[in-house]
């Protein structure tokens, strides 16, 4: 409730700090208008046209059910990963043998590409939600697993000490001691790992399945529909970056308030 | 923990007999015992490295006690750090707070108890609200003081708090921890490698030898804190720099003949001179006039007995 009231006290300081942002978008749009006036509209359609299709796609209400459809698969993927990565990663942190033996297999798994998993994935669940699912988890997981086994790794001897010293009872010592600390590694892990589960399952669905904004994208590429492509591509990062700077990054700013300046 | 579990029978003090410690085969403690009661400020002084720290932990039961006993008959203790250790992601109020939120206190009054102490510490209301980042070192001392002093403790453990702070500052701090000391008849233990502050403050000082730590001479002073003022502390100083086991545990080199009544600050009686020219060939302790009130005391319950015969003459 207090970070509810926090949120909706700072989000108009907030917005208009986005100016700089907003400039800098405009300089891409601009950019981008550049190179469709040079290349032509096959190649590159212009920024206003683009729109126009997207607009015209959520007039005629075609393109929610597609979105809804990616959504529900990119956060399925993404709460799996959020769960294990966050438990897993924080019970690996507790042990030095855990964590050193976890390094290098979640190294392994992030090194791996995405798409290999993909292709995987597709031979296991083959066109039900489950490839886009599995690939947003693989892809995910390790991003968290890794933000939370430093958190853990991490803990300053120096305040537990202080802990022990003034007699916190063991739920204190996770409340006051851990849990800050942790979440302040966790918490830019979940926010990169939310952006990854975004962008692959745009990928899977583009390959393994018939519904979907990758779906929708295969077919404007079959149909050489550039201006469709640039509609869907700008509905897709549109909302990665409406969820990720109107709702994470100011609860994140409020979260951690107490690292303002300090570092 | 030993140090945790007060009964009824045990008088108020904390006793400390036998004590040995080892981390693994380096020998940290030898043979460490005295006695802290109610009301009294103990200093422990000695060299880096001489297990000072180690000690003050195993009071605190922050250590599993390998050897010996320490018994602690006060009902609270409380512990400050060398660093303030605050929790970087509470406010001050907040950090204060935090010995009253582990004994179960309602939020509204621990909060009151630590607003009270934070303000009697010299803390202005809005900095109570600040996080530890944003207050200068000085005012960090102050909330780490106030976390320990808003226990009300019983024996107050002080590991070199003051160490990093500007010499205004350290006065002020010594005076409002005086303050609290006198008006609960709190018992202190406290590390300080500086001898000035060991004179200020403390009723006893235990001086700690290194390889392995050792407490191989007390001295106990008989003026009470609050009557001491500078001069007072200046010349108790230089007489314990003077003094041939002192300069030894801090492996300073033995004073030259004569050179111990040249480094009188204050007339020194011309016997007290001689004395100080006299003992160290003879391995009795230097510089300390009969007139003082600095009275050189052996330990009979430090066991070494190399130390304790140099210690006692």
């Amino acid at each position: 409730m207090r970070l509810l009231r926090a949120w909706a006290a700072g989000l108009p300081a907030y917005l208009w700090s986005g100016w700089g942002a907003i400039a800098s978008l405009l300089l891409l749009f601009a950019a981008w208008e550049a190179v469709s006036l040079i290349y032509g509209p096959l190649v590159m359609p212009d920024p206003r046209s683009a729109f126009g299709t997207l607009l015209g796609l959520i007039e005629s209400g075609a393109a929610w059910p597609e979105l809804a459809a990616t959504a529900r698969r990119a956060m399925s993927g993404y709460a799996l990963s959020l769960v294990a990565g966050s438990f897993l990663g924080l019970l690996a942190g507790l042990s030095m043998t855990a964590s050193m033996m976890s390094r290098p297999l979640v190294t392994v798994l992030m090194g791996t590409p995405p798409i290999a998993w993909l292709v995987l994935a597709m031979l296991w669940f083959g066109a039900s939600d489950g490839t886009p699912v599995f690939t947003v988890f693989v892809a995910a997981f390790p991003v968290i697993f890794i933000g939370a086994l430093q958190g853990t790794r991490t803990l300053d001897n120096q305040l537990r000490g202080m802990a022990e010293a003034f007699r916190l009872p063991r739920r204190m010592m996770f409340t006051d001691v851990y849990l800050p600390h942790v979440v302040s590694y966790l918490f830019p892990a979940w926010i990169a790992a939310l952006g990854t589960s975004w962008k692959v399952v745009v990928m899977a669905e583009l390959l393994a399945t018939q519904d979907g904004v990758g779906a929708a994208l295969a077919v404007s590429r079959s149909h050489l529909d550039t201006a469709a492509t640039m509609a869907w591509i700008a509905a897709v990062v549109g909302l990665l970056l409406a969820v990720e700077y109107l709702v994470l990054e100011p609860i994140k700013r409020e979260v951690e308030r107490w690292r303002e300046q300090g570092r | 923990m030993s140090a945790s579990c007060p009964t009824d029978t045990r008088p108020r003090e904390l006793r400390v007999a036998g004590l040995s410690h080892a981390f693994g085969r380096d020998e940290v403690l030898a043979g460490i015992g005295f006695r802290l009661p109610a009301g009294e400020v103990a200093a422990l002084v000695g060299p880096s490295g001489c297990g000072k720290t180690t000690l003050l932990h195993l009071a605190a039961g922050l250590l599993t006690v390998q050897e010996g006993q320490v018994s602690n008959g006060f009902d609270t203790t409380a512990f400050m750090f060398q660093q303030p250790r605050l929790l970087p992601w509470q406010t001050a109020l907040d950090n204060i707070a935090l010995g009253l939120k582990a004994a179960g206190l309602a939020r509204a009054e621990r909060h009151r108890r630590a607003r009270d102490i934070g303000l009697q510490l010299g803390l202005a209301p809005r900095d109570l609200d600040k996080f530890p980042h944003q207050l200068s070192g000085g005012m960090q001392s102050r909330v780490a003081l106030a976390r320990a002093l808003v226990l009300a403790p019983d024996l107050l453990l002080l590991d070199e708090p003051f160490s990093a702070l500007d010499v205004g500052l350290k006065e002020e701090l010594y005076r409002l921890l005086l303050d609290h000391q006198a008006a609960r008849a709190m018992g202190v233990l406290m590390i300080t490698h500086d001898l000035m502050e060991a004179v200020r403050l403390s009723d006893a000082i235990l001086l700690m030898a290194p390889a392995p730590g050792r407490i191989v001479c007390r001295f106990e002073l008989d003026v009470p804190a609050a009557q001491r003022d500078d001069a007072w502390v200046y010349r108790h100083t230089a007489e314990l720099l003077q003094n041939a086991v002192v300069r030894d545990a801090f492996g300073m080199p033995p004073l030259m003949t004569g050179a111990g009544a040249a480094g009188e600050p204050a007339a020194g009686t011309p016997a007290a001179g001689e004395q100080a020219a006299e003992t160290p060939a003879t391995g009795m302790p230097a510089g300390v006039p009969s007139t003082s009130a600095l009275r050189l005391v052996a330990t009979p319950e430090s066991a070494p007995a190399r130390s304790a015969s140099r210690c006692g003459g």
